[in-house]
């Protein structure tokens, strides 16, 4: 009997292989948060002073690194798996070529989602070394804020991917960085949800960024309390109601 | 008790519909160990569809359908371990460099990276790419491509090897280069399952071939089984000026001797066992053609006959 294929590992490291010749868009995927940083943290910092979460106060640029580190997971994830993912799907059908080995759908799905979601949390870590280099690490709690930000990824990347399987041509992309742009700027990445009026706080908090930027925050200023569960459940449902929703979609959409 | 061959390819009624649309209406055919087998059909007769279905990327609507004696909606896995496909595209991955896409490939069959490389070297030899092993994808030729595509589905040594249309779009050189190759495979023991729309290939290639149309199959045997079978020993090409009293005598002639005609624009084409035979009767029945041409009946004269000379589109 010959072995039958290696599970979800080969689907990855092809995916390694490819990313050897634009390692470079890692740059990118760095450059972008500490340019909000720089500017919105420190920049604007000057201006606003601390920023008051429940009873504690909070100084900008610490505000603003937590919520640039779970974007980050969020930006890493979600180009892997929309983008590049739909290229694969539609365009050169390198998924399709998967498809006729050993490798069953699940498989290409994990490892699709595990390549994203790896470089979300190459952005997250990268990140977090720079904002320990800026000093707005103000707890070791915060050593909890990769695994958070790695779930955060989970949750974009098998979001990402569903959304894919909906998408026709690359313009229906718009679409999605429709929902993705007010998210990045108003799930309390920038501005706590005090400025909100009482009616937004639902919406905001139903966002699964505003979960992982609420969870990072917490981690990096040690104010560590019982919602952040409730932030790791919710961010723990999604991934799995996503990336169940994406095997069933997929499966009816390839072998049809 | 006897011994039952356990033939790698068995459908029984096998159907395939999408929506409303019936694409394979309840075809049955088996396949030998060994075998090549090819499918015959024009656009749209249905052999992709079937191709998929063997290949367990397609699930059956109904009928019976074995794969090395597997059920491929529950055995997919087993059976894709141990076999090949080429598909109708080369769905090769253009990120990749052409021996990336050999190593890679072998991932997803399991075989541990250190022995990726031997493999793949040995594959790009053997379709004649051992020069080409680190050139992306997109500067190769068609051929290549296509040769690329063929070493892909060698990589765990398939013991049956599905091809749709592996030559289309290729030139003469690297048509023949392909069939050499196929045949070498075949001396292996491996077993093939081939499209085609060339007719020549299938008469070069296939033990026994099947034609399709419109989700059924309309013939089934060897490539001389089949000409002696639907079609004469002969055919006599006819041209003549717009006088209709030659092709009058023309029809007088074939009807009396139970010979069919096919009208063409340009041509008649008089289905005969002895062509000039038949050319010296027409010329004493007053019959005066401007141009004959006699030639040994091909497997295109059967494939014409059976499916027709209109586009189906
Ligand atoms: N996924 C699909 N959805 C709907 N119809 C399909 C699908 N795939 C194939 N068909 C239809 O089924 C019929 C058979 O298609 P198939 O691809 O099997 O033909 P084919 O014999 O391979 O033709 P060709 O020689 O052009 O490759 C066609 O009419 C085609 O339009
Ligand atoms: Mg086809």
């Amino acid at each position: 009997m010959k072995a039958l294929g290696a599970g979800p590992l080969p689907v990855f490291e092809r995916n390694a292989v490819a990313f050897r010749n634009q390692w470079w868009v890692l740059l990118s995927g760095v450059a972008e948060p500490i340019l909000y940083l720089l500017g919105m943290g420190l920049g604007l910092g000057g201006l606003v002073g601390d920023v008051k979460l429940e009873a504690h106060l909070v100084s900008y640029p610490v505000f603003v690194a937590a919520g640039l580190m779970a974007s980050s997971a969020m930006n890493g994830a979600i180009f892997e798996s929309t983008f590049n993912f739909f290229f694969k799907m539609k365009e050169t059908h390198t998924i399709d070529a998967m498809l006729y080995t050993p490798l069953r759908m699940r498989d290409v799905l994990l490892g699709e989602v595990g390549w994203s979601v790896a470089r979300g949390g190459v952005y997250s870590a990268m990140f977090l070394v720079i904002a320990l280099a800026f000093g707005t690490i103000e707890s070791w709690w915060a050593a909890l804020s990769l695994p958070s930000a790695i779930l955060i990824a989970i949750v974009f990347s098998s979001m990402g991917t569903f959304f894919t399987t909906y998408v026709r041509t690359w313009a229906d992309f718009d679409l999605m960085q429709l929902a993705i742009l007010p998210m990045f700027m108003c799930s309390t990445t920038f501005f706590p949800l005090s400025v909100y009026p009482g009616w937004a706080h639902p919406i905001v908090q139903a966002t699964p960024l505003y979960n992982g930027v609420a969870l990072i925050r917490d981690l990096h200023t040690g104010l560590v309390g019982w919602h952040d569960v409730g932030h790791v459940l919710y961010l723990v449902l999604m991934g799995v109601l996503f990336a169940w929703l994406t095997i069933r979609r997929m499966s009816n959409l390839f072998f049809a | 008790m006897w011994a039952v061959v356990d033939r790698p390819l068995v459908a029984e009624g096998l159907t395939k519909h999408f929506g409303e649309f019936v694409a394979v209406d309840g075809i049955s055919f088996s396949v030998e160990p060994g075998q090549t087998f090819g499918v015959l059909g024009p656009n749209g007769a249905g052999k992709s569809s079937t191709m998929k279905m063997v290949s367990t990327v397609s699930p059956r609507t109904g009928g019976c359908l074995q794969v090395f004696g597997l059920d491929p909606e529950t055995d997919g896995r087993q059976i894709r371990s141990r076999l090949g496909v080429v598909p109708q595209e080369d769905i090769l991955d253009v990120d990749l460099t052409a021996r990336e896409n050999l190593m890679i490939y072998q991932r997803y069959f399991g075989v541990p990276w250190k022995q990726t490389r031997a493999k793949a070297d040995q594959l790009l030899d053997f379709m004649q790419l051992g020069d080409r092993g680190d050139s992306k994808v997109e500067p190769l030729s068609g051929g290549m491509k296509r040769r690329l595509t063929i070493a892909r589905a060698l990589v765990n040594d398939p013991e049956m090897l599905l091809l749709d249309e592996p030559t289309t779009g290729l030139d003469p050189q690297a048509r023949h280069l392909l069939w050499e190759r196929l045949y070498r495979l075949k001396e292996q023991g491996v077993t093939l399952l081939l499209t085609t729309h060339y007719m020549d290939e299938a008469e070069q290639l296939a033990d026994r071939l099947v034609i399709m149309d419109n989700g059924v199959i309309v013939a089934e045997g060897s490539p001389s089984e089949l000409i002696s079978k639907h079609t004469t020993r002969e055919v006599v090409e006819l041209r003549f000026d717009d006088d209709e009293h030659n092709a009058a005598g023309l029809a007088q002639v074939a009807s009396e001797a139970g010979l069919r005609i096919d009208e063409l624009p340009d041509r008649h084409l008089v289905y005969a066992n002895d062509g000039d035979a038949l050319i010296t009767h027409l010329r004493a029945s007053g019959v005066h053609p401007l141009g004959t041409y006699v030639r040994r009946s091909s497997l295109e004269d059967v494939f014409l006959t059976l499916t027709g000379r209109s586009l189906v589109e």
